[in-house]
């Protein structure tokens, strides 16, 4: 794998070969010794144009696990308020020598920008770029369904036929894109619920099912719920009236928890507003995944580091 | 006493095979097997005369933005896409909102000498869309401006343009509008459609354009004023101008080459070459604006010209400049797009590309037939070969070109701007008919 830019892209292959190295990550992480000596001598640039402390220290958490130096890079500004430029700021890691850069930015499409450009040879993980996609988080989603669904048997297998809702403000979200594409390469069945004004204005090239009724989707029927962070200025920008509103019709309380399915799983990325669009009981209930993503999501990350740095030689070993 | 020159056998307007005298910048002699003695003869044989062609939508970013454009080096890149008069647009720093400023950019036009720079007025001051610039004032100078745009700003304020399309009612101006409704295009970056939604790019409706073009065309009928649209991008746009003109509304509408090529497809890879306002839109709008030019509901083609630094472009979509260079490109994709796809004839491109501009900006003396008397403003085009657009074809400032890379049929052979040579044998002359 030269880069992971994005889950539109990534084939079905490719994807459950990420997942199952994953699983073997995971495996190495019930050990009292976690360190790998894998990627000894390679540098990691962790190279973040936003604030996101989550990601960082689990991308920080991998990269360390596997014996990569790693280099937080926090720019503060971006060309966009008149910092230094995407460009300078990349050759400045080409001229130290980065292997990876793993970008967060605010600007849809910057890690392809950065891939394509010529600026740099390090190879490019895309960890959230603006409204765009966030693709090691849909990763993790999809290998924490797979994980709650076939437990210990969950190597070489896609998610076919697993009913997944996603609830929230799908117009502005990344995790909300990567998942879509991915699930569908996957197999999976996906709705989307949200107001009318978040969801984008033509989705007729999704493979999904819009509904604006959180109920409704509940009673269709789910494997798993994932309710997505609501950012409040939405409500100044006229997304939605008020707080309350959107937490009545868009919330998962305890009325709508109680109406899902005892097999279904609640997803949420985190940060969670608890209370807004999840309550405590969902956040903390026995199916609450939230912990268990932010687990995954060292394993994922250390797969997809692993692919990109030390991959290169075993390309043609079968997918196990 | 200037060069005397004989083209022979050039197909007028795409017709019949015709010799041309020019003498003095005036097409003195039109016809067949003509001699004169003296005269430098040129074979013209199988190459389109066109007159010479009329930009009414050119940023010659002088003053202010000297990095991207001088009106010299916009005058040249001009003069090798084949066109021999460029309305300047007012968005420089100053805003051209002033008499001083329109006759400053007259003078460094007449100064460069590839092509007529006829300066284009601000509505408002500063282009802020507040109150009136001194309209008259600028009509008055030597510049003479007839036409008035904000473009880059829409007038949003209906009052504000009611009353501008009232005022220059006076001297015959018209005010050229940049349709793009302000709150429906915050922070927008490209159409709003199928790949906004992909790319997760703010989207740019297509009716925040028509929503104003539909206010426009009715205020222009309310008043009984002129109105022309800029740019025009999308196929409700030209629903609605083929509308007001069956009611007999004063419009007259443009669009752009690129509007005539590209689509929105192009924006997948962010690579911001491909950014420009308004945006790249769906096929369907691109056939529709196709259509629109060959049944004459939009009238001209003009380029919206608009050079920026290499660093406005390589950088990430969201912080990249909007715009694109198009006077070194724009008879070639006039050509791909609407003579060889058997829409439009070599008469109707010297319509839309030279006769009419020059009628909408009330400029006598441009766009005039290739026919005795008239001012030798004359370009001679060869359709035939199919070449790479490459960096060597652009010839102004700035490099920001969607189509370097691209296949583009066509090559100007020959501009002459009231009979001074400005392009010789296909190479852009240095100084102006000095030939090496």
């Amino acid at each position: 794998m030269r880069h992971l830019l994005d889950t539109k892209t990534l084939g079905r292959e490719e994807a459950l070969r990420i997942l199952d190295v994953a699983e073997d990550m995971a495996d190495t992480q019930r050990r009292e010794i976690k360190k790998l000596p894998t990627l000894r001598g390679k540098t990691v640039v962790n190279l973040f144009f936003e604030d996101s402390t989550r990601t960082r220290i689990s991308f920080e958490a991998a990269a360390k696990r596997l014996s990569a130096d790693v280099i937080n890079f926090s720019a503060k500004g971006s060309s966009v308020s008149k910092g230094e430029s995407l460009q300078d700021t990349a050759q400045t890691l080409q001229a130290m020598g980065a292997d990876a850069v793993v970008i967060r930015h605010g600007a849809s499409g910057a890690p392809r920008t950065l891939a394509t450009s010529g600026w740099i040879t390090a190879g490019v993980v895309n960890a959230g770029d603006g409204t765009h996609e966030h693709p090691t988080q849909a990763l993790l989603d999809a290998f924490t369904m797979r994980k709650r669904t076939f437990g210990d048997d969950s190597r070489g297998r896609d998610l076919a036929g697993l009913r997944v809702t996603i609830v929230g403000d799908i117009l502005h979200s990344r995790v909300a894109r990567s998942n879509v594409w991915l699930l569908d390469t996957l197999g999976a069945d996906v709705t989307l619920v949200a107001p009318p004004t978040l969801v984008p204005q033509d989705v007729s090239a999704w493979p999904v099912r819009v509904l604006y009724d959180l109920d409704e989707a509940i009673a269709d029927g789910c494997d798993a719920l994932m309710m997505l962070r609501i950012q409040l200025e939405r409500m100044n920008a006229a997304y939605f009236p008020t707080e309350r509103e959107y937490s009545r019709r868009w919330g998962l309380d305890a009325t709508r928890l109680a109406a899902l399915g005892t097999g279904s799983m609640v997803m949420h990325p985190g940060p969670m507003n608890r209370g807004l669009e999840i309550s405590a009981d969902a956040a903390d209930s026995p199916r609450s995944t939230v912990l268990e993503q932010v687990t995954n999501g060292v394993s994922v990350r250390m797969a997809v580091l692993y692919l990109l740095l030390a991959g290169a030689t075993d390309e043609r070993e079968d997918a196990r | 006493m200037t060069e005397v020159f004989l083209f022979r056998g050039a197909q007028l307007e795409g017709g019949e095979a015709a010799d041309l005298v020019i003498a003095d910048g005036v097409i003195v002699e039109a016809g067949t097997g003509l001699s004169r003695a003296g005269a430098t003869e040129i074979d013209v044989d199988g190459l389109v005369a066109l007159p010479g062609l009329v930009d009414l939508h050119t940023h010659l970013r002088e003053p202010g933005y000297e990095a991207s454009e001088t009106i010299l080096t916009g005058s040249r890149a001009a003069a090798a896409g084949g066109y021999t008069t460029v309305f300047a647009m007012p968005n420089t720093s100053p805003v051209a909102d002033t008499a001083g400023v329109v006759e400053q950019e007259l003078a460094l036009g007449e100064a460069a000498g590839f092509v007529t720079v006829q300066p284009i007025g601000a509505v408002t001051v500063g282009q802020k869309g507040e109150r009136l610039a001194e309209i008259g004032a600028m009509a008055d100078s030597r510049a003479r401006v007839r036409v008035f745009s904000d473009d880059g700003f829409c007038v949003w304020d209906p009052l504000i343009m009611r009353r501008a399309l009232e005022y220059v009612k006076a001297f015959d101006g018209v005010i050229a509008q940049h349709a793009q409704d302000p709150r429906l295009t915050e922070g927008a970056q490209m159409n709003e459609g199928i790949v906004s939604a992909e790319l997760g790019l703010t989207g740019w409706p297509a009716v925040a354009e028509e929503s104003i073009i539909a206010r426009d065309v009715l205020l222009a009928e309310h008043v009984g004023s002129r109105l022309h649209v800029c740019h025009l991008s999308t196929a409700g746009s030209v629903e609605i101008i083929r509308w007001a003109k069956r009611r007999g509304v004063d419009v007259t509408a443009e669009v752009t080459p690129h509007h005539l090529l590209l689509t929105d497809e192009l924006a997948r890879g962010y690579d911001a070459r491909y950014k420009v306002n308004p945006p790249l839109r769906r096929e369907e709008d691109v056939l529709a604006v196709r259509e629109g030019l060959a049944d004459g509901t939009i009238d001209i083609v003009a380029t919206d010209h608009a050079p920026h630094p290499a660093e406005a472009k390589a950088c990430e979509w969201q912080a990249a400049a909007n715009g694109m260079v198009g006077l070194e490109s724009a008879l070639r994709v006039v050509q791909q797009a609407m003579v060889d796809t058997g829409l439009l004839v070599w008469a109707d491109v010297a319509r839309v590309m030279s006769r009419t501009p020059a009628r909408i900006g009330r400029l006598r003396g441009h766009g005039t037939p290739l026919s005795e008397g008239h001012a030798a403003s004359v370009t001679f085009y060869d359709p035939r070969p199919v070449r790479t657009f490459s960096s060597d074809d652009l010839r102004g400032r700035s490099v920001n070109s969607p189509y370097l890379g691209r296949e583009l049929p066509g090559e100007v052979r020959w501009t002459l701007n009231r009979g001074v040579p400005t392009v010789v044998d296909g190479a852009l002359l240095e100084t102006p008919g000095v030939r090496a």
